[in-house]
């Protein structure tokens, strides 16, 4: 079996694991909740099989054209962690990783409702939009024995921000209660901007056939649609999107109701968002702000240069802070942490994917 | 969440009558309030500290989406594409004021920064010697009632005494790193313990690391440089670049002995960009490196990066060639543009007649052409000529090294172009850098202290009752509370473990 087959079966794993995780949240059956674990691990190990089977081919591709390099430096430059598609996958192992380490160490077992869908859509996402699995060849801003640290960190914090901003979400709906205040509100548009930006990245998939998610994002990013050459499609996508919104708006206390009958208590979900971030800030200081600074004096010579990555990375870790200060120091509770922890994950999305795409800098290999 | 840190710090169990009058003496402080004081608990206070990383958050976006240091062109023509043409250079005018054009070094931005490290010092320097107090507090045993009230609890009667269970208990507790001390009552003693009790100032270690990187930054900004320096192949210099024309002299000479893009196989992606580079000291060679993207060569505290390459304008370079005979050892040969080489143990010579960087070949007509100007794919071609008569006439390639094998068995290797590339590199010094690595390792384990170490109270509580010892185990942690949970069960088991063990004897 090739590394791509272990990597259908993960996928298809994580779905049927999604399946069984929401049976076991509605009917509480614990003998649903250990076959949901069983599945998800199964997908897990299956996912780790196919990583390190395409390793080992990025390894004897590496070897063939640096025949003189020593075994640990080959083991290293030739992690599967280079482009787009690597790293998406390996978002979905950390997120998974996290969940299980949550699962057994806190018994929380209802988190994989959440989790698994997450690791699901961006399976499913990469398989359907084609996205190029070559093995492509390490540039040489890449060939660093920081690479593999620096990526493994910030993706593990990126995934425990992950599970907070499913908490967090999830929490913002169990507190609100009426259409017209502002958590609300806010709730309602960032899970519509989320799902209207998945639906037009999918139109401009389907309108573009051919294309590998590198291009398509990076050249027809909402082409399709917001930011078509003619303004009549991109009226109506705003009208569609503002429409989407408003019936968020409008129904989503519906929402309300259904998380409430899976006897979620809100004050779980508070303290699911808190410790993935207890998690992951630490996780994503040390591999994101601190390796990344060390390498970057390495290749750049200067730990820091206000290069858009860095900064967003900081802008992450700012919010960050300020959730963790004002939960612990300032004592706020409930909606407003809770809209930190949100506005917290819309900055990592951004860092990770938001800075390769829409601003220029150094660091533009991580779209490609 | 029930684990509050600050309310577990202001109310612990065991409160002590003085911690009391502690708080008496703050609140008759607070009568006498001086417009120093109102400063201070202004500049300590946790709303000064939320406002000014929001601020900061904030604002750097505008440096991110605005290019900073760069042409005004390039930001008039995107301000053009958001605001219109007509309004984009009063736009660009207003944001230049503002800074916005460098607004990481920025007065305003600066001061943010400045302001949120104030905030940092004097909000530790505030709560640093309450916490002390308390972390340096001893602890006390516990009332019945309160042990009790435990969120974790563990008990167990065996048939003992209770100083041979005290024993044990201390014993199996030791083993757990637990030290423990002893309060002794009528017919009944507690021992307890704590692990971790410093862990409460991972936070101080972490704000002092975040200190220690802004002193690193203002000492790499006020003693370092970070400049630039283009060598030609061959080429050495005693200066670095910063700015436009800006000099700054490095007390020594670098050279540049040859630049090289290497590609991967059959690809034009690049693997390597290397220099090689010498340090000349005093008139003596000191040092020879071959530098690379993720390994610069440093010497005297000044680092050289590669960090980008180019082709001299309108220069001749010299083409380096091996040419071997059939059989014999390679020679190298150093020809300039319509030079002639001769093959060893032939009648066979070669004449330099065309170069290109990039050679490539039409996929449909088979015509070869250049394809860029840049040195990916560089061919020289050769006229050969035995006894006088033009014979054959080839393109051989520097990464194809089979298109130099000639049909009589001997070789020709297309080494190197030498003396039209550059190396690009970055200059620097950083005398800070030192600081911020300090400062990274403490930050590591300020966090780690503060998310993944817990702090750890045990209670146990041993009474005698109608000749059994009744033991009541039961605990508090910051954090992880079913670690403490098993260190429970193991201080219980391995106790109760040892008892057995001892009334058999």
């Amino acid at each position: 079996m090739t590394s791509a087959s272990f990597f259908d079966i993960s996928g298809l794993a994580y779905l049927l694991a999604m399946v069984v995780y929401i049976f076991y949240l509605a009917l509480r059956k614990n003998t649903l909740g250990i076959i949901a674990t069983t599945v998800t691990i199964f997908g897990f190990v299956s996912q780790s099989i196919a990583f390190i089977m395409r390793w080992a081919d990025s390894y004897y591709l590496w070897t063939g054209s640096s025949p003189e390099s020593q075994f640990l430096t080959s083991l290293l430059r030739s992690a599967p962690l280079r482009n787009l598609y690597e790293s998406l996958v390996f978002f979905v192992w950390c997120l998974i990783l996290i969940h299980l380490i949550i699962e057994f160490r806190y018994k929380i077992r209802t988190l994989g409702a959440f989790i698994t869908p997450v690791a699901a859509l961006t399976l499913a996402f990469i398989d359907l939009s084609g996205t190029s699995k070559e093995i492509q060849p390490l540039i040489p801003a890449l060939q660093s024995n920081w690479l593999l640290f620096h990526v493994l960190f910030s993706f593990l914090g990126y995934s425990a921000f992950g599970v907070s901003f499913g908490a967090g979400v999830a929490h913002l709906v169990m507190l609100t209660e009426t259409k017209d205040e502002k958590p609300y509100i806010f709730w309602s548009i960032v899970v519509g901007v989320f799902l209207i930006i998945l639906v037009a990245m999918g139109i401009d998939y389907l309108s573009i056939a051919g294309a590998s998610t590198e291009e398509l994002i990076k050249n027809h990013f909402l082409k399709s649609t917001f930011r078509s050459s003619s303004d009549g499609v991109a009226a109506v996508s705003y009208i569609a999107g503002i429409i989407a919104i408003y019936l968020i708006w409008r129904y989503g206390l519906g929402l309300k109701k259904i998380l409430c009958s899976f006897s979620i208590s809100a004050d779980m979900l508070d303290e699911i968002t808190y410790k993935s971030i207890a998690i992951g800030f630490p996780l994503f200081s040390l591999g994101g702000l601190i390796f990344g600074a060390i390498w970057a004096n390495q290749a750049w010579g200067k730990y820091w240069g206000w290069d858009p990555k860095e900064t967003w990375s900081l802008i992450t870790w700012l919010v960050y802070a300020l959730y963790l200060h004002a939960r612990f120091m300032a004592g706020w509770r409930g909606k407003k942490v809770a809209i930190l922890a949100v506005v917290g994950f819309v900055t990592v999305i951004f860092t990770y994917l938001g800075v390769n795409l829409l601003l220029s800098g150094l660091h533009s290999y991580g779209s490609g | 969440m029930k684990d509050k840190k600050e309310s577990e710090d202001i109310k612990p169990e065991n409160a002590s009558p003085q911690s009391s009058s502690a708080s008496e003496a703050v609140s008759e402080d607070k009568k006498k309030t001086t417009i120093i004081d109102a400063i201070w608990n202004f500049l300590a206070s946790v709303k000064l500290a939320i406002w000014t990383i929001a601020a900061i958050a904030l604002t750097s976006i505008i440096g991110t989406i605005i290019q900073q240091d760069t042409e005004p062109a390039n930001n008039i023509k995107f301000l053009a594409k958001l605001f219109g043409d007509g309004a984009a250079p009063t736009v660009y005018n207003i944001f230049l004021k503002l800074g916005f054009m460098n607004m990481y070094q920025s007065w305003w931005f600066v001061s943010l920064l400045i302001l949120l490290c104030i905030n940092l010092t004097v909000c530790s320097i505030d709560r640093f010697p309450k916490t002390w107090k308390l972390v340096k507090l001893p602890l006390r045993p516990m009332q019945d009632n309160a042990l009790r009230a435990l969120p974790i609890k563990k008990e167990m009667t065996v048939k003992s005494s209770l100083s041979v269970v005290k024993d044990e208990i201390s014993n199996s507790m030791s083993s757990l790193r637990y030290k423990a001390f002893t309060s002794s009552g009528d017919n009944h003693l507690q021992l307890y313990s704590e692990k971790g009790r410093y862990t409460r100032l991972g936070f101080y270690v972490v704000h002092v690391s975040l200190l220690l990187i802004f002193i690193g930054a203002i000492v790499g900004a006020r003693f370092g440089f970070r400049g630039f320096l283009n060598l030609p192949e061959g080429a050495f210099s005693d200066v670095a670049f910063i700015g436009e024309g800006k000099k700054i002299p490095l007390d020594f000479i670098v050279k540049c002995n040859w630049y090289n893009t290497e590609y991967y196989v059959e690809s034009d992606t690049p693997q390597k960009f290397q220099s090689e580079l010498v340090i000349i000291d005093g008139g003596r060679e000191v040092m020879k490196k071959v530098i690379e993207v993720n390994s610069p060569l440093t010497y005297k505290g000044i680092t050289f990066y590669q960090s980008s390459y180019g082709m001299l304008p309108n220069s001749a370079g010299e083409f380096v060639l091996k040419v071997a005979g059939r059989g014999s050892e390679g020679k190298i040969s150093r020809l300039r543009f319509g030079d002639t080489f001769e093959i060893p143990g032939t009648n066979t010579k070669g004449t330099i007649i065309d170069f290109s960087p990039a050679l490539g070949r039409d996929p449909q007509t088979g015509k070869l052409f250049t394809y860029a100007d840049t040195m990916i794919n560089p061919a020289v071609a050769v006229q050969f000529n035995e006894n006088g008569k033009d014979t054959l006439k080839g393109w051989i390639l520097k990464r194809y090294p089979q298109t130099g094998n000639m049909p009589d068995g001997s070789k020709i290797e297309f080494l190197d172009y030498w003396g039209v590339e550059y190396t690009g590199l970055q200059v620097s010094r950083d005398p800070g850098v030192g600081l911020i690595y300090l400062a990274s390792i403490i930050m590591a384990a300020g966090l780690y202290m503060t998310f993944f170490m817990s702090h750890k109270k045990v209670w146990v509580k041993i009474s005698e009752e109608k000749g059994a010892v009744r033991i009541i185990a039961g605990g508090s942690a910051s954090k992880n509370k079913l670690s403490l949970e098993r260190d429970l069960d193991k201080i219980l088991a391995k106790a109760s473990h040892s008892i057995e063990g001892r009334s058999k004897k």
